[in-house]
């Protein structure tokens, strides 16, 4: 659905994306994943349309950018950073609008501006002017607008900002719930985001992409060596010694917990399976195991190595 | 074409959404009601008196009230146009709006000819508010209807100079006053530029003359019709338009 090929945008002498590529399937949602300034609202300004680019090729629902803008901005619904909502007009006035800009011909204006509201949740507050919405009602009322006339891509720049924890839950079961009819890209830097809604992930930093992959696999692949957390009722010297001793094992620590202990194992990257010989040497040293489980880093966690660590 | 309508049509009523239309309207009429009244009983004075002391036919309806009552129209509009134009574009600016309107599958130039054509219909609706003043005139009197269709003419030619280029000054900045300050004094500037043209030598003289935006309009209120005032005045227009254009795309590069 989109194509991005050797992207490149200079700001004069600063270059703010070198030479990205990347494809987006139909009906996928991608987070765009990157610190600020890392170049994702570029990105997106050229997905979208809004300027050019220095280099490179994207295509968007088979339109090329540069060549057809106006076919590609008709495929496109955006939301930008900032809702850009006009504050005195009411829901279903500037729903109307951005339909009718977008193309909708007049005879289905109504039922696209009804469907819009529905699908955002805007039915109590049509008839209220912007201006008098909070700050989440105006998010949606920004959603409702870039999916008013029905575009087959949704861009939408970081969609949660700035909204309280119940209406970013609202808005991202949202944003799940318009997948697979439409192709959404979404940026953020708020990485539980991603999490939560996305299926595919792209890394960006200083221009560049880091990574790009699906969640679990991303995860599991940026993990040097691995790391079991332990649960044990009684965590004797000699038993954590014997599991240190185990060839492989990079360290063992032992924190204090509410009802039992925890042994944190670190395993070297180089080292082959060693579950089964932890587990044995921790019943034959009768520490009392209760529980064996495989630590995933967090994505905080992936996010941080990606966009620190120059080579991966 | 029906893009450019879309626009208008927002904008348009936006005018009306805010107190902006009401006020400007209602000051609009205020003024003119008063200088109307003032040029009538004004005009129905001196012909008094040369009938009175029987010195010839005294004075025309053209003369007397036509030509005064729209020659102050166009001072009033000058003041007035900052107030309209200076939103248009520097209000979605600094409300990031205008992402909407750049992101939509619409040309620069629907975006600039809806936002001209916005302002241009509240022009116009102020100025067909005013038609009560002729219809006044034909009631009472037998007026020459020449000269006041082409004054509606030329002062819609006049004004929409101004506003073509308050909509640059407004794409320019972000900051209404700003815009709305530069509107004002670029169009007192090329009213008043012709008064250099004593001291500057006849050839340069003709040129500042020939920039004024009043002197044109001068033939208008005469009740002639001359195509160079309306070629003058659409070229105008269009130079503002087009200087509009090239600022926004500007944007598209930065």
């Amino acid at each position: 659905m989109i194509k991005i090929q050797n992207l490149t945008k200079r700001y004069g002498p600063r270059t703010a994306i070198d030479n990205l590529c990347f494809e987006v399937g139909r009906g996928e949602i991608v987070g765009f994943l990157g610190p600020n300034g890392a170049g994702k609202s570029t990105t997106m300004k050229i997905i979208t349309a809004f300027m050019p680019a220095t280099e490179g090729t994207v295509t968007v629902a088979g339109y090329d950018v540069f060549d057809s803008p106006i076919e590609v901005k008709k495929n496109i619904g955006f939301l930008p950073e900032t809702p850009p909502v006009y504050t005195e007009m009411s829901v279903q006035d500037y729903l109307r609008f951005a339909a009718q800009l977008h193309g909708v011909e007049k005879s289905k204006l109504d039922g696209a501006v009804q469907e819009a509201i529905e699908k955002t949740g805007l039915g109590d507050v049509r008839r209220r002017l912007i201006g008098n919405l909070s700050k989440g009602y105006r998010q949606r009322v920004g959603i409702a607008q870039a999916l008013a006339h029905r575009p087959q891509v949704l861009i939408l720049d970081e969609p949660t900002v700035g909204l309280d924890p119940k209406q970013i839950i609202e808005i991202r079961k949202l944003i799940k719930s318009l997948a697979g009819e439409h192709t959404i890209v979404l940026s953020t830097h708020i990485l539980p985001e991603v999490t939560a809604t996305c299926d595919r992930v792209i890394v960006i930093n200083k221009g560049r992409i880091a990574a790009q992959d699906t969640l679990d696999r991303l995860t599991s692949r940026i993990q040097h060596g691995r790391v079991y957390s332990l649960a044990v009722k009684n965590p004797s010297a000699e038993g954590i010694a014997a599991i240190k001793a185990i060839p492989g094992i990079k360290s063992v620590t032992d924190a204090a917990h509410a009802t039992d202990k925890k042994l944190t194992v670190e395993i070297a990257p180089e080292a082959g399976e060693l579950r089964d010989r932890i587990t044995e040497t921790a019943v034959s040293h009768r520490m009392g195991l209760l529980e064996f489980v495989a630590e995933k880093l967090s994505l905080e966690e992936v996010f941080l190595q990606l966009t620190t660590e120059e080579n991966l | 074409m029906k893009n450019i309508w879309t626009i208008a049509y927002r904008d348009f009523r936006s005018y009306f959404t805010s107190p902006i239309a009401y006020i400007l309207i209602a000051g609009f009429l205020a003024i003119m009601g008063w200088m109307f009244f003032f040029n009538l009983s004004y005009f129905n004075l001196q012909n008094l008196q040369a009938m009175q002391m029987n010195i010839g036919k005294g004075i025309s309806i053209t003369d007397g009230i036509v030509r005064p009552l729209y020659g102050n129209m166009n001072v009033i509009f000058l003041f007035l146009v900052p107030f309209i134009t200076m939103r248009l574009l520097a209000e979605e600016r600094k409300n990031a709006t205008i992402q909407l309107l750049l992101t939509a599958p619409v040309t620069l130039t629907e975006i600039i000819l809806g936002k001209f054509l916005s302002s241009f219909l509240l022009v116009l609706t102020m100025l067909g508010l005013t038609a009560v003043y002729p219809l006044v005139l034909v009631w009472t009197g037998n007026p020459d209807l020449g000269p006041i269709a082409l004054s509606y003419l030329g002062t819609a030619l006049l004004v929409g100079c101004y506003l073509s280029f308050g909509l640059l000054f407004s794409a320019m900045t972000e900051n209404q006053i700003v815009a709305g300050a530069l509107t004002f004094a670029f169009g007192l500037f090329f009213w008043l530029i012709n008064w250099a043209s004593q001291s500057v030598g006849s050839t340069w003289g003709d040129v500042l003359n020939y920039m004024s935006l009043i002197n044109h309009f001068n033939q208008f209120s005469q009740g002639v019709l001359n195509s160079t005032d309306v070629i003058f005045y659409l070229s105008f227009i269009g130079l503002g338009l087009f200087l509009t254009h090239r600022v926004l795309d500007s944007f598209r590069w930065r």
